[in-house]
């Protein structure tokens, strides 16, 4: 057996240096230092801790990190935090105003709208994006309008019943919503 | 994600300018781009951030037409107005394809440029010519139910996934470039092409090229058009086969038509043949079925794709039929 024998290290690139990045968190304004390929998603969960956003697939594919940029829904996980720079985002942690739950909050606690509760974040968030995107009446077209939110429990029927609660009430918009 | 830096354009100019190195990528929404980026399919040393750029309008044309901004997003070109009211198989369309967040996201021009969603190009334990020059077709005698059935190559039978293309095809829509050498227009049946023996080139965008709008002339079919698609799941789920329909109706005789295909090629497939042989003839089921065994005739099926030929003649008949019996819906 032939020795063996150490393989040339590669080169080491230095990283690039980080970027200033500003966040209006819920309200709040943060400035942070990223490396390029952070996520808005990696951002808010690993440098603000606000894990309440969920990384389901990290593609795209399920709506577990859906969160509000300047009011409007987005998959935290296939933006970069530095494409965001100087926008508001809402999270799931940003609803709640002082000891009250968001009406859809409310309205999934009513209707029972989840079972191990992951897509949970996702699912309010989106639909706060749906109600004020103003573009659904029927049960079709918020079941439509909600298909970017995986369940993987299956409770479809009773998310459809929350929001539909939640939208005939005139309940606060979400920060930053148009 | 590998290592790679980032810098915003601060106009057009920049872009173009800072796109001469090589290695670099725009990202506008990200949605795709970013993706392959965390499947190590795409590899860019460098991004440009062109999303701040003022690329996000839809105006007017001097034509009587509109010119969609590259920069402006797919829910907010689905859900203007004129859009809805003129081209309604546009707005259907795009409301067809991906999810809100997606369409919140995602760009006209980033739509344009979106790579195939065949999953031996997304992984890389696989041969894929697309991917990676030379390598093979992991498609071709493999897994290949949702691939191409007209145009492929023995090299590639990938399909063009974006909903959005084939209505711009269907409307012969202009994409308007940037690059280095200056401005250019081009027709959109030119912008995609076929695989033929480089199925890594998508399109016929040169290095630096940065597109800047889509114009839609001003005939837009909105009395007698439709877009349909048939998928695997009722939302959120790419075309088997999608269909872009255009009518100009002379009482019941067919005076314009326009057909363009999702799904099954490397680009939206038009056929000029198929669409001359419903001029003169009756807003009907058989000259409909006629159309499409014309544009279907050199159909080749794969393993597990053979389905599509009968699916995508049965797809044409009901757009062209849903076209002819009533206005355009703009609704999902």
């Amino acid at each position: 057996m032939a020795p063996l024998k150490a393989s040339p290290r590669p080169a080491v690139v230095p990283p690039p240096a980080p970027i200033p990045v500003t966040l209006t968190v819920n309200g709040v304004e943060r400035t942070l230092h990223l490396a390029p390929w952070t996520t808005l998603l990696d951002a808010l969960r690993l440098h603000l801790e606000l894990t309440g956003t969920k990384k389901g697939c990290d593609h795209g594919q399920c709506g577990a990190c859906t969160v509000l940029v300047d009011g409007r829904r987005i998959n935290a996980c296939l933006t970069l935090a530095a494409m965001q720079d100087g926008r508001k985002v809402t999270t799931i942690e940003g609803l709640t105003t002082g000891d009250s739950l968001h009406p859809l909050q409310d309205a999934f606690i009513e209707h029972d709208a989840f079972q191990c509760g992951y897509c949970t974040p996702g699912q309010i968030c989106s639909a706060a994006g749906l109600i004020a995107e103003g573009k659904a009446t029927t049960d079709d077209e918020i079941r439509e309008l909600m298909s970017g939110n995986l369940c993987r429990c299956g409770a479809y029927p009773n998310i459809v019943a929350a929001i539909r609660q939640a939208m005939t009430i005139a309940g606060p918009k979400a920060e930053g919503a148009p | 994600m590998r290592s790679f830096t980032y810098a915003r354009a601060d106009s057009a100019a920049d872009a173009v300018g800072r796109a001469g190195a090589s290695g670099t990528a725009f990202v506008a929404g990200g949605t795709n781009l970013l993706d392959l980026m965390k499947a190590d399919v795409a590899r860019p040393g460098g991004l440009i951030d062109i999303s701040r750029l003022p690329l996000d309008r839809i105006e007017e044309t001097a034509g009587g037409g509109l010119r969609l901004g590259a920069l402006a997003r797919n829910a907010d070109t689905a859900y203007d107005e004129r859009v809805q009211t003129r081209y309604p198989m546009l707005s259907k369309a795009i409301l067809a394809g991906a999810s809100a967040q997606l369409r919140n996201m995602a760009t006209n021009g980033g739509n344009l440029l979106q790579r195939t969603r065949c999953y031996y190009f997304y992984d890389t334990a696989t041969p894929c010519n697309k991917r990676e020059p030379g390598s093979g077709c992991g498609a071709i005698g493999g897994v290949n139910r949702i691939h191409a059935i007209l145009g492929a190559s023995d090299q590639c039978i990938a399909v063009h996934p974006s909903d959005l293309c084939v209505a711009l095809a269907a409307l012969d829509a202009v994409v308007q470039v940037r690059g280095p050498d200056g401005e250019r227009s081009i027709p959109f049946a030119e912008f995609h092409r076929l695989p033929g023996d480089r199925p890594e080139i998508d399109t016929t965008l040169r290095p630096g090229d940065l597109v800047t709008s889509i114009d839609l002339p001003a005939k837009g079919f909105a009395e007698h058009s439709t877009y349909l698609k048939i998928r695997d799941r009722a939302s959120y789920a790419f075309a088997l086969v999608s269909v872009a329909a255009g009518l100009e109706l002379d009482g019941g005789t067919v005076r314009d038509a326009r057909l363009a295909l999702g799904g099954v090629a490397h680009k939206p497939w038009r056929d000029p043949e198929a669409e001359a042989a419903l001029i003169g003839k009756p807003a009907a089921p058989d000259s409909f079925r006629a159309a499409a065994r014309v544009l279907l005739r050199d159909a080749k099926g794969h393993e597990h794709n053979s389905f599509k030929i009968e699916l995508a003649e049965r797809a044409i008949v009901r757009a062209l039929s849903e076209a002819a019996d009533r206005k355009g819906a703009s609704h999902p």
